[in-house]
């Protein structure tokens, strides 16, 4: 069964050669959604032979030699807490891809578009296979590069400037992990992340673990994001494409957190004892911080990259507190994050091709009589991010409090109560930027789109009565699934002053799948706990 | 035995059935815009949406009503089903429970359960049958509404989440069913989201009771680790032995929550409000059920209560104030409904003050007859401001004559709310001022303070009660009428149905007319809680208020009796101006520190990174100086450098 997990990071990277070597393909609309799809058909099959009785170790592990003479090994295997995210990012890829189909960003190269998505998605499963550390580092930088690209080359008009500041952002980051990293190899002299999670941290001194914690936790706190160094975050999805905006949110973002449930903590258990106060409280005022800075966004997608740095904050918070309910939480909020926002950035990209701006003021209201299923999908993203109970987003938030109730023996408990009401206060928060959002932008009666001179050339569209509305959901999903238009991308193409299209069958079967699982997460949250809680067990046991 | 094992299951059965009709209402009801011109209805569709929302409803009432009837077949001998307030609390009868599974979490784990016991056989079924009412009336009265299947199907996910409150065995269970209550709110107060204003209502809604929420969360938590389970039985087997300052803090916290969703003070302000939705709505959620889901939940977790001394001189003094301030503001109101909800957190603060003052079952007892008397007023309020066209009672007057049906109902339930005898509330209101008045003459369980304030404020509130309901009913359906025909406020032109008949549709005076039954009968099941001189002076109370709003409205039946209050009038009228200080207090600065954090973003943090990024570049531009492409240069430095280095080696070597 190894075998698969080549697969896994196999069949993306020749569906790419094949593009770059053979010319055809790239006419095919079909051949990114066909090559992403065998990858997470993959996926689901790995999901189904695992053996969820021993979750806790690594199966179908592959051990080969890479590079004999620096004792590199090319070292692969998936337990309880890769599982679930190898699975959610082959599904996103191949949601993006599906999404692409009808709905592809400006800029006419679509098969370069093609080709980094897929070499992305090497990265991204990789970096959640990969077991030894540097292989791990070495994913980790390759998506780096095609994200870049993403930005860089299909953004929006600030595209640049963004992507410079994601790359330079990201790999002083990486630099810094990269030292933490060595600094493990050295004192331990292994690289192997099995070996050394059982080691629970022998061999290396005290010093040396926080240092090493450190190091490592700066690297990938960078990517989490942690306040305060979020910055390049908000650029980075605002000018991002949808597909770009939803990997990265869903995927990129993960890989930061994952790193800390997956290397810092178990490798440098005595450091992360001593930095979890600091960590815990990074995440609070991230929470908080992220929550208010929400409140005074005016850009729908720059309102939801904001966000990303609240939830993230959970997840860190949950961290932090070393407990396994706490690291449950961490894992649990990642997925939900990854489905969530995931939602929320494809249903803004609609949005915003649909409206030619994410503007909230420009977007006016009346939403829903607008584009009915268009904003009752972001109405249920919305609350379903804002961490209603029998969503997703719940069950992370909520563990991660539980677990900042009863921080690990070691940790100062009061310290963590007050970074508990810090999140409680967050989640109070994040339900009024988002129902303030929802208030302004879906309720209220549809108002002429206002045009504002001062932003780009295009025209915005000529819809003041209730009439569009009408069409608009007279269209049935399918019969308009054959007609939509190439959207129109802010800043360069007028939008189409015709009645806004409301939701396209491309668009449904890309955000079913997310729609259902946020749901079925939500209520039956045992699925993903029973999958992560024997690793997290392991992880913390000999503590 | 076999029917008392098979509970469990009838109650998940109970919880899933409105669940599943939610699901179908919202996938299996084509868009009604969909078809036609804007405005025009899908009948077919809409019929579909009927039966999708009555069915299931039904099949909960009946499973509820059977639940019910199969504990108490099964109760053990001897055990009585009242007791009178003063023997303290009854031993708890044995509850039975069901676990689906248990959902290891890493710390307490959460079971998936539900729990029967009287408390929730007998909410369940108030809460059932409200539902099944209000789903039937609003089939007439949402008749020519487009989105009538969102709607119904929200009402069946609320009344879904409400039972599986009930049902609970769980306090994280409980917690998620108590949440999507407020979503339901909140998606059913912004019904008609065409208009800004309800839109900010039910923002508001969700918010406040959010605050609180996030305290009842860390109230289950504090409980929950000292348990070492969520689950209600072990909790509750645990008080015990946890210490007061534990209890103290669990159930201040739980308080919390129970302020917001019960609507009491300081929480209490999105409940006028929330009046911007339906009138149905109004009726199930905002009077009869969800907010009263605060007490239910006191009244769960009782012992833990008891055991907190504080909590409960803290819930007395929010009852106090609650119960006056709310009835004064209901004095002062023009528009019914809000009459209405300034009535509901009177009411719900009078049992408050009965769990504060140690009688869970006289609050329980009057939850259930408010839940039946108070929708019953809702539902006649609905008919009446749609015969008016208003929800003003300025536009009202003499509908007594026209209202054959309403007019009757409608008495019946401002006798109730009064505290008349026979209706309902008179027993239960007694039950409840009994309480308080043993609580005040005993030391137990409040302290003295705080009892007397209780007793005091509940026995003004009984007179205020009297004067408000006795304005809102002559204002209504006596003197002359003040109808203007002015068009509904409410839905949007061409939806709004203004009846040229006397009446509502039948659909819509069957619910009125069978509610009026419990509102009326409801409680002679609790005439052993009767103390009958307490009643004896609560009714003279009540009959005092009633007598001064009478006499001032004969002295001049078109003015408002409200001018009895004299210069207190406008303070009243506006609630006594929380709004603006809260606004003031948290809204305004919550806002500018936004706008400070998204400032500082861009300036500082990010501007920290760029000023980095620009000192890196001026760094470079210094070191490039050294770059001038001069070969000779170059070639002088590595000389330089050579001759360094061997000088070094010699003198240090």
């Amino acid at each position: 069964m190894s075998a698969v997990l080549i697969g896994l990071l196999a069949v993306p990277l020749v569906g790419a050669a094949i593009l770059v070597l053979v010319p055809g393909p790239s006419r095919w609309p079909w051949y990114g959604p066909a090559v992403s799809g065998v990858t997470l058909v993959l996926a689901l099959a790995l999901a189904a032979s695992f053996d969820y009785g021993r979750a806790a170790r690594p199966q179908f592990e592959l051990d080969r030699p890479w590079i004999p003479g620096l004792d590199l090994r090319f070292h692969l295997g998936i337990d309880g807490i890769s599982l679930p995210l190898v699975v959610l990012t082959a599904l996103l890829t191949f949601l993006c891809f599906l999404y692409l189909v009808r709905h592809k960003p400006d800029g006419d190269r679509f098969r370069a578009l093609v080709f980094t998505l897929l070499v992305l998605e090497v990265g991204m499963v990789g970096t959640f296979l990969a077991l030894d550390l540097l292989l791990f580092f070495v994913f980790f930088e390759i998506v780096l590069v095609p994200m870049y690209f993403v930005i860089a080359v299909w953004g929006g008009g600030g595209r640049r400037a963004a992507a410079v500041k994601f790359i330079l952002y990201t790999l002083l980051g990486s630099a810094v992990l990269l030292l933490g990293l060595l600094l493990v190899w050295a004192n331990t002299g292994t690289l192997d992340m099995v070996r050394l999670a059982q080691q629970h941290g022998a061999g290396m001194s005290r010093g040396v673990q926080i240092l090493a914690f450190l190091a490592i936790g700066l690297g990938l706190a960078v990517k989490a994001p942690m306040w305060p160094l979020h910055t390049w975050l908000p650029a980075a999805h605002t000018e991002a494409p949808t597909v770009g905006s939803v990997l990265l949110a869903g995927v990129l973002l993960k890989m930061g957190t994952y790193g800390f449930a997956r290397i810092a903590i178990p490798v440098a258990p005595e450091g992360a004892a001593v930095l979890a106060p600091w960590l815990g409280a990074f995440a609070a005022v991230g929470i908080v911080y992220g929550s208010l800075a929400c409140l005074a966004q005016r850009d729908l997608k720059r309102m939801i990259a904001y966000s990303s740095v609240g939830h993230m904050g959970f997840v860190l918070l949950g961290l932090a507190t070393l407990t396994p309910v706490g690291m449950n939480a961490a894992l649990f909020g990642n997925v939900a994050h990854g489905l969530i926002t995931g939602l929320l950035f494809f249903v803004a990209g609609g949005i915003k091709e649909r409206y030619g701006t994410a503007d909230m003021s420009r977007l006016g209201g009346g939403m829903l009589a607008r584009l009915p299923y268009v904003g009752s999908l972001l109405t249920f993203a919305c609350v379903a991010s804002l961490g209603l109970p029998g969503l997703a987003g719940f069950w992370g938030e909520m563990l991660a409090l539980l677990g900042a109730f009863q921080p690990a023996p070691g940790l100062s408990r009061p310290l963590f109560l007050v970074f508990m009401a810090a999140g409680g206060l967050g989640t109070v928060l994040t339900a009024a930027y988002f129902l303030r959002m929802l208030s302004r932008v879906t309720h209220g009666r549809p108002t002429a789109l206002t045009a504002l001179p001062d932003e780009g050339p295009y025209e915005p569209e000529e819809t003041g009565e209730v009439t569009p509305a009408g069409a608009a959901g007279d269209v049935t999903p399918a019969g308009a699934a054959g007609e939509v238009t190439r959207p129109g991308a802010p800043g360069e193409v007028p939008p189409p002053r015709a009645a806004l299209r409301d939701v396209t069958a491309y668009e449904l079967a890309a955000w079913t799948p997310l729609v259902i699982l946020t749901l079925a997460l939500g209520l039956w949250p045992k699925a993903l706990l029973a999958v992560t809680d024997p690793v997290v067990q392991a992880f913390l046991g000999a503590r | 035995m076999s029917a008392v094992n098979a509970l469990p299951g009838m109650a998940a059965a109970a919880v899933l059935s409105p669940f599943l009709g939610a699901a179908a209402g919202l996938l299996g009801t084509r868009r009604l815009r969909g078809g036609g011109p804007p405005g025009a209805i899908d009948r077919s569709a809409y019929r579909r949406a009927a039966w999708f929302a009555i069915a299931p409803t039904a099949v909960s009432t009946v499973l509820a009503v059977w639940g019910l009837v199969v504990y108490l077949g099964n109760l053990p001998p001897g055990f009585t089903t009242y007791a009178p307030p003063h023997a303290g609390t009854r031993p708890p009868v044995g509850a039975i429970e069901g676990t689906l599974s248990v959902i290891g979490t890493g710390a307490v784990p959460i079971g998936v359960g539900l729990r029967v016991d009287e408390l929730a056989a007998v909410i369940a079924i108030l809460v059932a049958c409200v539902a099944l009412a209000v789903q039937i009336y609003s089939v007439g009265y949402m008749r020519d509404e487009p989105r009538y299947p969102s709607y119904s199907s929200f009402i069946s996910l609320f009344t879904s989440a409400m039972l599986l409150v009930v049902y609970a065995g769980d306090l994280l269970v409980l917690y998620v069913g108590w949440e999507i209550m407020g979503l339901c709110s909140y998606l059913l107060i912004g019904h008609w989201w065409e208009d800004r204003a309800n839109s900010r209502a039910a923002v508001k809604a969700f918010l406040v009771t959010r605050i609180g929420d996030v305290g009842f969360l860390f109230g289950i938590f504090t409980l929950g680790l000292a348990a070492g389970s969520f689950r209600i039985q072990v909790v509750l087997e645990k008080v015990p032995e946890m210490s007061t300052g534990t209890l103290v803090a669990a159930t201040m916290l739980l308080l919390l929550g129970v302020a917001g969703k019960s609507a009491q003070v300081p929480l209490h302000t999105w409940l006028p409000d929330a009046m911007a939705g339906p009138t149905p709505i109004s009726a199930l959620i905002h009077a009869a059920t969800m907010v009263a889901a605060g007490i239910f939940v006191v009244a769960r977790l009782y012992p833990a209560f008891l055991g907190a001394r504080p909590t409960l001189d803290l819930l007395a003094i929010m009852a106090s104030l609650g119960m006056l301030g709310a009835a004064l503001a209901a004095l002062a109101q023009d528009d019914l409904k809000r009459v209405l909800a300034y009535s509901t957190i009177s009411q719900l603060a009078y049992m408050a003050g009965a769990l504060a003052a140690g009688s869970d079952q006289a609050a329980i007892f009057h939850l259930v007859s408010h839940g039946a008397f108070k929708a019953l007023l809702f539902l006649g309020a609905g008919a009446v401001i749609h015969v008016v066209g208003s929800n003003l009672m300025s536009d009202m007057g003499g509908l007594r004559r026209s209202m054959t049906v309403t007019f009757p109902a409608m008495t019946i339930g401002f006798a109730a709310l009064m505290g008349l005898p026979p209706a309902s509330g008179f027993f239960s209101k007694d039950a409840v001022l009994a309480a308080i008045e043993h609580a005040a003459a005993s030391a137990a369980p409040l302290t003295d303070a705080a009892a007397w304030l209780l007793y005091g404020c509940a026995l003004l509130t009984v007179a205020v009660t009297g004067a408000y309901a006795t304005r809102a009913w002559l204002r209504t359906f006596f003197g002359e009428s003040r109808v203007r025909h002015v068009p509904l406020p409410e839905p949007e032109p061409g939806v709004a149905h203004v009846w040229d008949g006397r009446e509502a549709p039948a659909s819509m005076l069957w619910p009125i007319g069978v509610l009026a039954v419990p509102a009326l009968l409801l409680g002679f099941t609790g005439i052993g809680l009767i103390e009958w001189s307490s009643a004896a002076v609560s009714l003279l109370v009540a009959l005092l208020g009633a007598g001064a709003v009478y006499a001032a409205w004969r002295a001049d039946p078109m003015a408002d009796p409200a001018r009895v209050l004299g210069p207190l009038r406008v303070p009243c009228e506006r609630a006594f101006y929380v709004d603006a200080v809260y606004h003031r207090l948290f809204v305004a600065p919550v806002l500018w520190l936004a706008r400070v954090v998204a400032r500082t973003d861009d300036t500082v943090v990010d501007g920290a990174v760029r000023g980095s990024g620009r000192l890196a570049v001026d760094v470079s531009g210094l070191l490039r100086r050294a770059q001038t492409g001069n070969a000779q240069l170059y070639l002088t430095g590595i000389l330089a450098g050579v001759l360094i280095i061997v000088i070094g080696t010699v003198v240090l070597g």
